[in-house]
């Protein structure tokens, strides 16, 4: 059941989530801002709503799986696993260091981490494989997949669709993070691909596209694609790049920005404010 | 000699595999019939899965199917196998260890008709630059059916190399097998063979050959390629003159390099490398024919071994 209590549980949630992944990012150092901020109302959703998970045991036989596809976000995910107990806060200082637990890309050294991404392109196969061995053991596990939309260009995407489709996989959800800028760009400038929607309705599946920023669109919707039988379904998260940091908003330079002190304590200072608001 | 396929040996063993071990599950890109995956297809239906002709995606989905707990086959030609699926087979596959089983058939330039676009000079070596990944020759149908045994107890993923044509069938099915030991085929005293796949028994041949002129030639088949141990190559190098390697591959990267790499500074013997010179296959009539044409025949071998005795 959905409720007022819970939606601001969420929202607050998405809003700790980005704190984390500017934690992570620190001071003078390139990080994936953008590309995580965009995603983490549907990650606090995915991770402390809609996904069946034993928070006592990260692999526990009968959790969802979430696979980032996008893998360059793997901050958003890492905030949500720490927020989890699944390793302790001070692995969020020492990401990408030598001695640290997290990688600078998804690896199944980090507890709750489900496969190794991140070279674009592969995760709607592997979420594919992993489907299909769940209805082979007869399994409810249900796989959810988070794409992104520069990555939409990456063949092996589009191989996947079509094999999910030929499968009539209906145990796993993708998710687009249409946040409309890419690694050197707006995608509409890069490499545009339009009517992603209907490419993917073509493709045969099902297509939900909703306010990737709002709580309740994103749970109703993957109410509704869990509810379809017989073939796969996409949720296309209408989204804004660098979301809640004013002046990283929609800003292709925070697709793997810098954050300078100032623009570090700024940063903070905003997401900190609107927490205050939820 | 009988000759059998290594091709049935491995369709076959799939099915009886799969009739013990339910995880067992095989995918196919559309040349299921020239794999012999087929096989599976009718005995286990349910655990089949046709991919379509899409290399990238079979991967990436074996991968998927190894981390939720099973044992996945993939199989279609080498070339397309591990080429059209490398950056799939690193990140997917050997990066999270799954247990991933890979097959490249009618690999070397056993594909003789079809040419250079299908015939695999190469893919055996670059499998082998990748970390953890264990890389299986087999040098007959014997050999490929223990294989499959050995592959479905492995931890970690495996690639394993079908030739398309029919070979000569002379290991045991009593011979014990293990991934990572070499197998004596010949025993010797003067130069030692070490070759893998379609070259052990051209290597066996060459012994023959080099036994009439009063030279004696130890033939040790290479099956596993990798793990390639320095303590197996040593022990069969010790009394040796002279040392050769055969194999089906380019020379850059193949056996003999790889061999060479883990004794260099320890062993002082002449050293001779048969294989593929830095050029593609071609299309031909025969397997034969591409042997004689590409320097891989027992000839070539005998005068490699004559050569390294003479230095």
């Amino acid at each position: 059941m959905v409720n007022e209590v819970m939606i601001k549980e969420l929202k607050d949630m998405a809003l700790q989530l980005r704190c984390n992944v500017l934690e992570m990012i620190g001071v003078g150092k390139a990080g994936h801002w953008g590309g995580s901020s965009s995603l983490a109302e549907a990650i606090a959703v995915l991770y402390f709503h809609s996904m069946k998970l034993d928070k006592a045991n990260p692999k526990g036989p009968e959790r969802d799986r979430l696979l980032l596809s996008k893998g360059h976000a793997a901050l958003i995910q890492y905030a949500a696993l720490c927020e989890l107990g699944y390793f302790p806060r001070e692995e969020l200082k020492k990401v990408k260091s030598l001695n640290g637990l997290l990688q600078g890309h998804p690896d199944l050294s980090v507890p709750g981490i489900e496969a190794v991404t991140g070279s674009l392109g592969q995760g709607l196969s592997l979420g594919v494989g992993m489907a299909l061995a769940f209805r082979l053991d007869k399994k409810s596990n249900h796989v959810y997949v988070i794409m992104g939309d520069g990555e939409q260009s990456e063949g092996q995407l589009w191989e996947a669709a079509m094999a999910a489709s030929n499968f009539k996989i209906d145990n796993l959800t993708a998710f687009l993070d249409w946040n409309k800028i890419q690694a050197s760009g707006r995608t509409e400038e890069i490499f545009s691909i339009p009517n992603l929607d209907k490419k993917w309705s073509a493709f045969g599946w099902e297509v939900i596209t909703v306010d990737g920023h709002d709580i309740e669109s994103i749970i109703g919707a993957i109410e509704q694609a869990k509810r379809i039988k017989g073939k796969p379904s996409l949720i296309i998260l209408d989204t804004i790049k660098g979301k809640c940091i004013s002046f990283a908003e929609n800003t292709p330079a925070y697709h793997n920005g810098i954050f300078d002190n100032a623009k570090y304590d700024q940063a903070m200072a905003e997401l900190i404010a609107q927490k205050e608001m939820v | 000699m009988e000759k059998k396929s290594l091709r049935l040996a491995y369709g076959e063993a799939l099915v009886e595999e799969g009739k013990t071990n339910r995880d067992i599950v095989v995918l196919e890109a559309d040349l299921g019939k020239s794999t012999m995956s087929c096989f599976f297809k009718e005995a286990y239906p349910d655990r089949y899965f046709e991919m379509g002709i899409a290399e990238q995606n079979m991967a990436s989905t074996a991968a998927g199917l190894a981390l939720a707990g099973k044992i996945p086959f993939y199989s279609t030609f080498a070339v397309f196998a591990v080429g059209r699926a490398y950056d799939q087979i690193r990140c997917g596959i050997a990066i999270p260890e799954a247990n991933v089983r890979i097959c490249g058939s009618s690999c070397g330039l056993s594909d003789f008709g079809d040419g250079k676009t299908h015939q695999s000079i190469e893919e055996a070596n670059i499998m082998c630059t990748i970390p953890g990944m264990t890389v299986l020759n087999p040098c007959d149908a014997i050999e490929t059916r223990k294989m499959m045994k050995a592959m479905v107890k492995h931890q970690g993923p495996v690639y394993i190399r079908i030739n398309r044509n029919d070979l000569p069938v002379y290991t045991s099915t009593e011979d014990e097998y293990e991934i990572g030991k070499m197998y004596r085929i010949v025993e010797g005293s003067d130069v030692v063979i070490f070759a893998t796949g379609a070259m052990v028994w051209k290597s066996v041949e060459a012994a023959a050959i080099l036994t009439a002129e009063g030279i004696s030639a130890e033939v040790i088949n290479v099956s596993s390629l990798k793990p390639l141990r320095k303590e197996e190559i040593l022990k069969y190098v010790g009394g040796k003159k002279a040392i050769v390697t055969a194999d089906e591959s380019t020379k850059i990267g193949g056996l003999g390099s790889a061999i060479a790499s883990l004794i260099i500074g320890e062993v002082n013997l002449p050293f001779e490398q048969i294989g593929v010179n830095d050029e593609f296959g071609t299309s031909a009539h025969s397997y034969e024919e591409l042997l004689v044409r590409y320097g891989l025949t027992e000839k070539d071998i005998a005068q490699a071994a004559r050569k390294a005795l003479t230095k």
